[in-house]
Parts: C-alpha cells; structure tokens; sequence
C-alpha cells in the first residue's frame, strides 16, 4: 500500500479482515490489547512538553475519558481478539502485488474491546479528514463480514464514541509532540484534531461500548 | 437515512410526487430542499382545483450523510469553503496521507 496514493487504499480489505479478526475465538489466553496503553504512553510524552497553548484542550479531552480507555482500569471486554494498532501501513499483499490482503504486525494484539480498531478511521471521520464515502465503504464492510464491534445496522457512535475520542487524543497528542519538538506550527489536518479534542469536553460521552445485537 | 431526533431508521414516502422520509420510531418528517415548497405548491393547486403537477426535481439529491458524533468537525463546510465538507475537499493534505500509515 503506498502512503503516497491515499485513494487506493483498500478500506473493503480492511474491514472485512478487521471482522473476521474480531470473530476469531482467543486461541489461548492472551494479554489485553495494547490500544489503551498506546494512547496513554501518546499522552504522558505529551505532557512532558509543559504547559503550551493547545495542550491543555488534549490533556482535558483525556482526562473525561472513562478509566479503561486510559489504561487505568481493565477493558469492559475480555475476551475479543483484537488488532491494537489497526491503520493503512498494517495491510500488505501476499504474494505482491497481486495477493490476497492481509493484516500484519501483531504486537499490540490481544484481547479488548474491538471497537478500538475501528477507532482509528471513526476518529479521522470524525475530524473531518476522511471523507464520509471512504469511513461508510470501511464500516460497511465490515458489518457485512459479522464484525461484532458495532451494531449490524443504525447508529455505531454509541460504542465508537469512547475510542474514537481515545485515537483522536493519542493521534493529536503524538502531532502536537513533534509539532512543539521541531518548534512549528501545527499544520491544517493536525490542528483539526487539536480542534476536536477542544470540542469534546462540551459533549459528554455516550454510552459505549454497547454489546452488538 | 436515520432520524435525526431519535436515531431510528426512516422510511421513504412519496406524496403527490415529492419524496418525504418518516422515522419509524417516532415518526417525524424530514423534508430534504425544496420539498416543503413543492407540498405547499401541491396543496394551493389542490384548493384552485387544478391538476397536480408532474413531479420536478428540486435541487440535487441529497447524499446521506453517515452520522458523527457531537464533538465531530462542523459537517457540509469547514473553514469557509462550502460543499467540501471537511479537510478532504478535492486534494488529500500530505499530513493526512502520512497520518493514514502511521501509528
């Protein structure tokens, strides 16, 4: 998959493979999913810049998440295998460049609440950075492959909120880090989720993760 | 599409030739541009006892919109330019590119 070409990116793969992930019974006892502590490992780099102008919104935006999406307390779910660090550079073509896709990189793999997967690509939904046509082929596909994160039809947003919100602190945090290290600016898609992360403390969190009907 | 109130499905009607969605739930009316002008026109011919209109096409049809949670980016126009909804608009910002592959 090339960075370089954004609009060949296999959203149908990566849902449906992201389903069938989630179907796949632990075949042993397996440590959580490392989604929660990811985020915030994001964070407490971030914190360490010190005081600075839009810290302080993404350092509020995490402190209303709930305590498993923190990483302080266990998930709600314990027993869906998940991927923990799902984005574009995690699918590759075996044999390339023509094979069938697959999901790679299983160190943040474990089990969690699955919904934090999907999170990623909710999250630049959310931002407005990914267009509505490209999160409803990914979602899409992933309903129709059985994914149990979500409910099979109507509203997601009640169990993606919560990780969504969790990816859009993390993604920002890591923005904002580098950002202040090379003394620039953010740039227009970073500040779009330092805007994010402002205006989630004035929308309270939905109820979520709700089990799939 | 959903209901904006209460998030049930809504189901497409049509009436005299003008498409109204109604929320199976609760019930509620959602009329997409241009349609509550075509009721009323629909409703004065009604009264001067003149034969309804074809139906015309009003506007552009309307894309469903997935729904976005409360803290999301302002749909259908960021930052001052309208109809692009968003940072995507008709050319990916190179950050975003590199944020797709990146963890």
């Amino acid at each position: 998959m090339d960075p370089e070409d954004p609009d060949a990116a296999p959203w149908e793969a990566a849902g449906g493979l992201l389903a069938r992930l989630h179907r796949t019974p632990a075949p042993t006892p397996l440590p959580p999913m490392r989604g929660p502590a990811k985020a915030a490992g994001a964070v407490a780099r971030l914190r360490e810049a010190g005081p600075r102008p839009a810290v302080g919104a993404v350092l509020r935006a995490w402190s209303h998440l709930p305590a498993w999406a923190r990483a302080e307390a266990p998930m709600p779910d314990t027993t869906t295998l998940c991927h923990g660090d799902l984005h574009l550079g995690q699918l590759v073509r075996h044999p390339a460049p023509d094979g069938p896709w697959r999901l790679i990189d299983v160190d943040d793999l474990g089990v969690g609440v699955p919904a934090w997967d999907l999170a990623r690509p909710a999250a630049w939904y959310a931002c407005g950075l990914l267009p509505p046509d490209e999160w409803t082929r990914f979602l899409t596909a992933y309903r129709d492959a059985g994914g149990p994160a979500v409910p099979a039809d109507g509203d997601p947003w009640p169990a993606l909120d919560v990780p969504a919100r969790a990816l859009t602190v993390q993604t920002a945090a890591r923005a904002l880090t580098k950002a202040l290290a090379q003394g620039r600016d953010l740039d227009e898609v970073e500040r779009a989720l330092t805007d994010a992360c402002a205006r989630m403390s004035s929308a309270p969190a939905q109820l979520g993760p709700s089990p799939a009907k | 599409m959903q209901c904006p109130k209460c998030h049930a499905p809504m189901h497409t009607y049509n009436r005299n030739g003008v498409q109204i969605e109604q929320c199976s739930n609760c019930r509620g009316i959602f009329l997409d541009y241009g349609e509550l002008e075509a009721l009323t026109r629909v409703e004065s011919q009604w009264t001067q006892q003149a034969p309804p209109p074809p139906p015309t096409p009003q506007g552009y049809p309307a894309a469903p919109v997935p729904p976005a949670p409360a803290w999301g980016a302002p749909q259908g126009g960021h930052g001052g330019h309208p109809g692009h909804g968003g940072h995507y608009g008709n050319k990916r910002h190179k950050s975003f590119g590199h944020m797709l592959f990146s963890s």
